[in-house]
């Protein structure tokens, strides 16, 4: 192994560290809402993620936080709602309008 | 009760002859009477029947749904204006309208006013209560301002109307997670006070969007503290209740207590547990008129029970 083949690696492996730490840092998670249930129903995002709500039904839907720790307006079809976890919990929430519609972001800390 | 039991589709798709059959079992309504507590249907009946009935008549619609554009239904103002062209049209003119809400899908302004314009031209009172769809802007501005004036509360109210008393609850503010329909403490309060003193014979009826009895909980079809409401009102010889929602025609009896759900006049919606989810059904557009209608319902003195007579916009 030649040592320019040896630098090219080191590069390489650094360029994947430098890419994998930042999405460590600010993933975004995607939540389907389809026939009136959100799909994963739980998901575990880190402090800092962003997590985006898209409704893919006929009728609208909300994102309302169990102790109002966020809420989205009614998102008409294929409307999108984000929002970023900072705080380590679970969050519960449910559809306002259609509340046998529930899910859970459980937020862990950064860095783990 | 849907046309889609009826359906004998075996992947080939309906014959004439099938649909033919389909249209008339739906397109005609069913006058119903109740004797000790079994409902009886008293057979088919067209518009001309219902006109003939005595005493105070007025008429149901729900789910109107403005602004509603998907598939289901394209076109829901097209077929509310069809709903009250078919309103003017009956020859004994209804002592005045109900609304059992979703008067529009969200909410917004040129909604509410696409169907004020609209229901205006009945020519009729109109009494509402709100679905969830007309609650959506975030402190509920446009519905309290257009249509709860002297009422109390998230909108909840009532009124006398020849010897009848009514209620006009809502059951779709404040909801929580996990749950269905609600009604909460402050509104059951008001009820338990607004009829003390009431006579057991006066006829109550009863007007909220979600049924107050439970259809299908795992679609959130059902108001979880309705049985409290309904305790209040055991000592009344005859109560009845007119709902929305669920967007086609059920009825239940339980002791006095008559349950009523109305037609849209936007979508269908398949029937408890039928398909993966409530949302809006897609028919064939030469169906989709069988499926959608208004509601008379007609207290005859002397009585206990109401005529409820559902008619589908085409017949």
């Amino acid at each position: 192994m030649t040592f320019v083949k040896i630098l090219a690696q080191g590069a390489i492996a650094l360029l994947v560290a430098v890419v994998t730490a930042s999405a460590v840092q600010a993933a975004n998670f995607e939540v389907k809402i389809d026939n009136f249930t959100f799909n994963a129903q739980q998901v575990t995002v880190k402090a800092g993620d962003t997590v985006t709500w898209i409704n893919h039904d006929d009728i609208p839907h909300t994102v309302t936080s169990t102790i109002m720790a966020f809420r989205s307006k009614a998102m008409d079809t294929d409307d999108k709602f984000s929002f970023t976890f900072t705080t380590p919990g679970s969050y519960a929430y449910f559809c306002s309008l259609h509340p046998h519609m529930t899910g859970t972001i459980v937020v862990e800390a950064a860095g783990k | 009760m849907t046309v889609h039991d009826h359906d004998h589709d075996h992947g080939d798709g309906p014959t004439r002859r099938k649909v033919l059959e389909c249209m008339t079992w739906a397109g005609t309504g069913v006058l119903w009477t109740i004797s000790g507590g079994v409902p009886h249907s008293l057979g088919l009946v067209d518009e001309a029947n219902a006109a003939e009935a005595k005493g105070l008549t007025f008429l149901q619609i729900s789910d109107s749904h403005m602004g509603f554009d998907k598939p289901a239904n394209p076109n829901a103002k097209g077929t509310l204006e069809e709903a009250i062209g078919r309103i003017k049209a009956i020859p004994k003119k209804p002592a005045f309208m109900i609304h059992t809400g979703d008067i529009t899908h969200l909410s917004k302004v040129s909604e509410f006013d696409d169907a004020d314009q609209i229901i205006s031209q009945a020519k009729l009172d109109v009494h509402y209560v709100p679905g969830e769809h007309d609650i959506i802007d975030p402190e509920i501005k446009i519905y309290k301002e257009r249509y709860s004036r002297g009422t109390k509360g998230s909108g909840y109210y009532s009124f006398d109307a020849n010897g009848v008393h009514f209620l006009g609850l809502v059951n779709v503010a404040n909801l929580k997670g996990g749950g269905m329909g609600s009604l909460g403490d402050e509104q059951l309060e008001w009820i338990e006070a607004d009829l003390k003193g009431r006579s057991a014979s006066t006829p109550i009826v009863v007007l909220a969007h979600i049924p107050l009895w439970t259809v299908y909980p795992q679609w959130g079809w059902g108001t979880e503290d309705s049985a409290r409401a309904l305790g209040y009102m055991k000592r009344f010889g005859s109560v009845t209740v007119l709902n929305g929602h669920i967007h086609q025609v059920m009825q239940k009896v339980e002791g006095n207590v008559t349950f009523h759900t109305a037609r849209s006049t936007a979508f269908p919606q398949p029937a408890p547990g039928s398909a993966p989810s409530a949302g809006p059904m897609k028919v064939a557009d030469d169906k989709l008129r069988t499926m959608l209608g208004t509601a008379s319902v007609t207290f005859k003195r002397g009585d206990k029970q109401l005529a409820i007579i559902d008619t589908p916009l085409k017949s």
